[in-house]
């Protein structure tokens, strides 16, 4: 562990504010794992998150970092990935800050495919505010707020996720650490927006989404699954029952922002562009 | 002496057209040139009129009293007839109904028909209008094409020579030097101000007034090499701004009044993470969808205050055209000078006006570049607490060092902290960087005289309306106790107050004159000097006030304070 963030050889990780117990400790050695693995320059990773308890990854590892507005992680990490596509950006938030406060954000980027990773730390509960419900949370659920228990259905956000159309969809468990610092890995080199749903046990707020419950539904998809069926990942994306299926629901290459936009694709990065004066003069000019 | 002319017509009648094509001639003609233009808000139908007034002399702002009507039905005569002078003239089409000794009716739809083409009845127009200012009838050839699709620029030749010959020169105005300025709207000149100073990324959510911002941008985006994104919502256009600045390109946001409530929070973003930015408000009349193509100065103490929470901010004001260009650029660096969010307040009056300026220089342009730590350090601060205030900013992707940004409260090196003493010490940094602000502020610009008895004060687009009432005013000055002079404020907050203590001194009455119903300039004068306005003009219609407005309602003060 280290004291200040000014290591730009490695990913160390700095202690942290989480309970102990908590599930974002399994997921911060992942990723630290998954960026060490692909040979990636810390200087050249953005980690961009929210507001939450999983929003404050960003402050743990020894990366660039942007830990914006609750629900806000979205835009500034693809605005960052258009001003310098040569960044690695990842988000790390939670649900609420996700799906919820930033519900919009996820429809419509999932539409943009800038080339970001999202990682969403899916506790099914509001952590930070301590315990209201969140929109994951299932029914019957209750909170301090949901005294009678929720009454909300939970959204399905991989199921979300495939009907937007995002070309790579994943769920992860944080308590199978082997999986998930694979799919992080293959989210990261994902040519587009990649989103990975993490199942997370929150040990002090919700106490119905336990590490033991997680660990005994939890069913990795097997061999047979083919990830660039869309059928077959709508239907492991919409599994009910006992067992909730993890692993790369989806996964299939589509046009990205960056090759689509005519003054990012085949060009140099926008941060590295300039304007010469002499086509504002051309501008000027058409007013004369 | 300037001519002013009233364009009207139904959405859909391409009066639009017919007016950029008019004003650019009389551009072409040497002539200073200011255009308003009043839509209602809708695609089809209604009444939209736009007005066009030109001299030899320099026209800041518009006026009620007409000179010409081209109507192009019959509701522009009913609505306008009152504001023609009694030898003007309305030029219509011969089947119209309208009783009025002024009427010109002239055969425009015969003859577009028999060119083959009902729609250019405005070109067979626009050849009358040419021919009733004594303009040469060759003026209109170049500049059709830059207005019109290729395959319609002949048959429109031919319906303004037509319409040439329908009518003799009636009016003799002199002619000015403007051939070789620029005429355009005021969205554009802002845009243009923006492509200068190096914006690299726009991201908005169309919100009249400001959209024509964005899609001027969007024209020039593969020649000038930028992103223009239209975003889900505001917020999500303010946070992506955010996001690209942080990432190391200039980057602008732009809305009206309601977008800007949208963007409340990252405002403050901006704020504690110092990233810069420059946040545009065209305003319109509120509250909430309130006038959505009209005119209001109403977002002042908004914009001022907007975001909870206490961070520096500059706000400018636009006057003019000139401002909308070069105060851009100005607001540009001085968001990475400071590391500071910057409001720029258009309205939709400047916004849609269209006027002749000297082609904008890029003689004295400087684009600021993010101040860098030194290169021997080991530890790199973002948020180093220093004297100025301002810290070093590294751009992510640098392999010296890493960067963060946190919109939580944080130590220098932008990590969560809740330590008593490290909140004030970053607060009191934040703050100081206002210090240095403050220093570089532009004062009001003065109309008139440093000794007058009245003193205006105004602020924004009531300059152009001020400087017709101040003339006005002081030539009546023989017969009339009581000079008049005006200050009118660009940079408004926070609020330079030298040059108005020193004015206002001797001045025996100050009058706010504002585009809103509260008289909000009146207020922050009061919380920063302590003056007190004594009286107002204000307006909220959503119809600009023009300079004989403003005369009027000081004529009637004039009467009471001098009895
Ligand atoms: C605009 C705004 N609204 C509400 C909050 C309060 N808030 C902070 S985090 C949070 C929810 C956190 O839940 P989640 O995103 O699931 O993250 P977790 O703490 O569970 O990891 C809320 C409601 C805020 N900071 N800002
Ligand atoms: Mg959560």
């Amino acid at each position: 562990m280290n004291d200040h963030m000014h290591q730009t050889q490695s990913f160390d990780t700095y202690e942290t504010a989480w309970c102990p117990g908590c599930g974002n400790f399994s997921i911060l050695p992942c990723l630290q794992k998954a960026l060490t693995q692909l040979n990636l320059d810390p200087h050249h990773v953005l980690m961009v998150a929210g507001i939450g308890q999983a929003a404050k990854t960003p402050q743990y590892i020894s990366a660039n970092g942007f830990c914006g507005l609750h629900g806000r992680a979205l835009p500034p990490a693809i605005a960052a990935k258009i001003a310098n596509e040569k960044l690695t950006v990842i988000v790390e938030t939670g649900e609420g800050d996700s799906y919820g406060e930033g519900g919009n954000h996820f429809i419509h980027n999932i539409r943009r495919n800038v080339d970001i990773t999202h990682f969403v730390h899916d506790n099914q509960i509001y952590g930070l505010t301590k315990g209201q419900a969140s929109p994951t949370s299932e029914i019957g659920h209750v909170t301090g707020v949901q005294t009678n228990g929720n009454i909300n259905q939970p959204l399905n956000p991989v199921f979300l996720a495939l009907a937007a159309g995002a070309g790579f969809v994943a769920r992860a468990f944080s308590g199978d650490q082997k999986q998930l610092v694979q799919i992080m890995m293959d989210a990261i080199q994902y040519p587009g927006y990649a989103l990975v749903d993490i199942l997370q046990p929150c040990i002090s707020f919700n106490k119905v989404n336990t590490f033991a419950s997680y660990k005994d539904r939890v069913q990795p998809l097997t061999d047979s699954h083919d990830p660039t069926d869309f059928s077959q990942a709508v239907q492991a994306a919409t599994q009910t029952g006992e067992q909730i299926p993890t692993g790369i629901f989806y996964r299939v290459e589509k046009p990205t922002f960056h090759t689509r936009h005519p003054v990012l694709a085949d060009h140099s990065p926008l941060i590295e562009q300039t304007c010469d004066p002499s086509r504002i003069k051309d501008l000027i000019q058409s007013f004369v | 002496m300037t001519v002013n002319v009233l364009i009207g017509g139904a959405a859909g009648q391409g009066i639009d057209t017919a007016a950029a094509i008019l004003e650019k001639i009389l551009k072409q003609a040497g002539y200073h040139v200011f255009t308003v233009r009043d839509f209602m808000s809708r695609i089809r139908g209604g009444h939209n009129f736009i007005q066009i007034r030109f001299g030899s002399e320099p026209v800041h702002s518009h006026t009620h009293n007409l000179d010409l009507i081209l109507a192009l039905n019959e509701e522009t005569i009913s609505l306008h007839q009152a504001e023609l002078s009694d030898n003007g003239l309305i030029v219509c089409d011969s089947t119209t109904h309208a009783d009025d000794s002024r009427l010109l009716p002239l055969p425009l739809n015969e003859i577009s028909k028999k060119l083959g083409n009902p729609r250019v009845a405005g070109s067979v127009a626009i050849g009358t209008l040419m021919a009733l200012f004594g303009l040469s009838p060759e003026l209109a050839n170049p500049v059709l094409p830059s207005f019109l699709n290729e395959k319609y620029i002949s048959i429109n030749q031919k319906a303004v020579a037509e319409g040439y010959k329908l009518a003799q020169q009636r009016w003799s105005v002199p002619s000015g030097s403007c051939q070789d300025w620029m005429i355009l709207s005021g969205n554009k000149a802002l845009a243009l101000g923006a492509l200068a100073a190096g914006l690299k990324f726009y991201a908005a959510y169309p919100m009249s007034p400001s959209t024509g911002i964005m899609e001027y941008l969007a024209e020039q985006s593969t020649h000038c090499g930028i992103v223009v994104e239209q975003a889900e919502d505001e917020i999500a256009a303010i946070n992506m701004a955010i996001g690209a600045s942080f990432a190391g390109v200039r980057s602008m946001t732009g809305t009206s009044g309601g977008g800007f409530s949208l963007m409340v929070e990252a405002l403050g973003l901006a704020g504690i993470t110092e990233t810069p930015l420059v946040v545009v408000d065209v305003q319109r009349p509120g509250p909430a969808t309130g006038l959505p193509t009209r005119t209001e100065q109403s977002d002042l103490k908004f914009v001022v205050s907007a975001s909870q929470g206490e961070f520096p901010r500059l706000v400018i004001a636009m006057r003019h055209h000139q401002d909308l260009f070069y105060q851009t650029i100005r607001a540009f660096n001085l968001a990475e000078r400071y590391q500071i969010p910057v409001i720029l307040l258009s309205d939709q009056y400047l916004a849609d006006a269209s006027a002749t300026v000297l082609p904008f220089s890029l003689d004295n342009l400087t684009i600021e570049t993010p101040v860098q730590p030194p290169e021997d350090i080991s530890d790199y601060k973002r948020y180093q607490i220093t004297e100025s205030g301002v810290s070093p900013r590294v751009i992510p992707g640098d392999p010296r060092f890493l960067t963060t940004a946190d919109s939580d409260e944080h130590d220098e090196w932008g990590r969560i902290t809740e330590s008593a003493e490290v909140r004030n010490q970053m607060v009191d940094k934040r703050m100081r960087k206002l210090d240095g602000l403050k220093r570089e502020l532009e004062e009001p610009e003065l109309i008139g005289d440093e000794s007058c008895d009245i003193l205006l004060v105004g602020w924004g687009s009531m300059y152009g309306p001020l400087q017709e009432a101040v003339a006005t005013l002081n030539q009546e000055g023989q017969h009339h106790p009581g000079c008049v002079s005006a200050l009118v404020f660009s940079d408004i907050f926070p609020l330079p107050t030298k040059r108005l203590t020193h004015i206002a001194g001797q001045a025996r009455l100050i009058v706010n004159v504002e585009q809103n119903a509260t008289g909000q300039i009146a207020g922050l004068i009061r919380e920063y000097t302590g003056l007190a306005c004594g009286r107002s003009l204000l307006k909220y219609d959503g119809r600009q006030m023009t300079g004989e407005e403003i005369v009027a309602g000081i004529r009637k003060i004039r009467e009471v304070a001098y009895e």
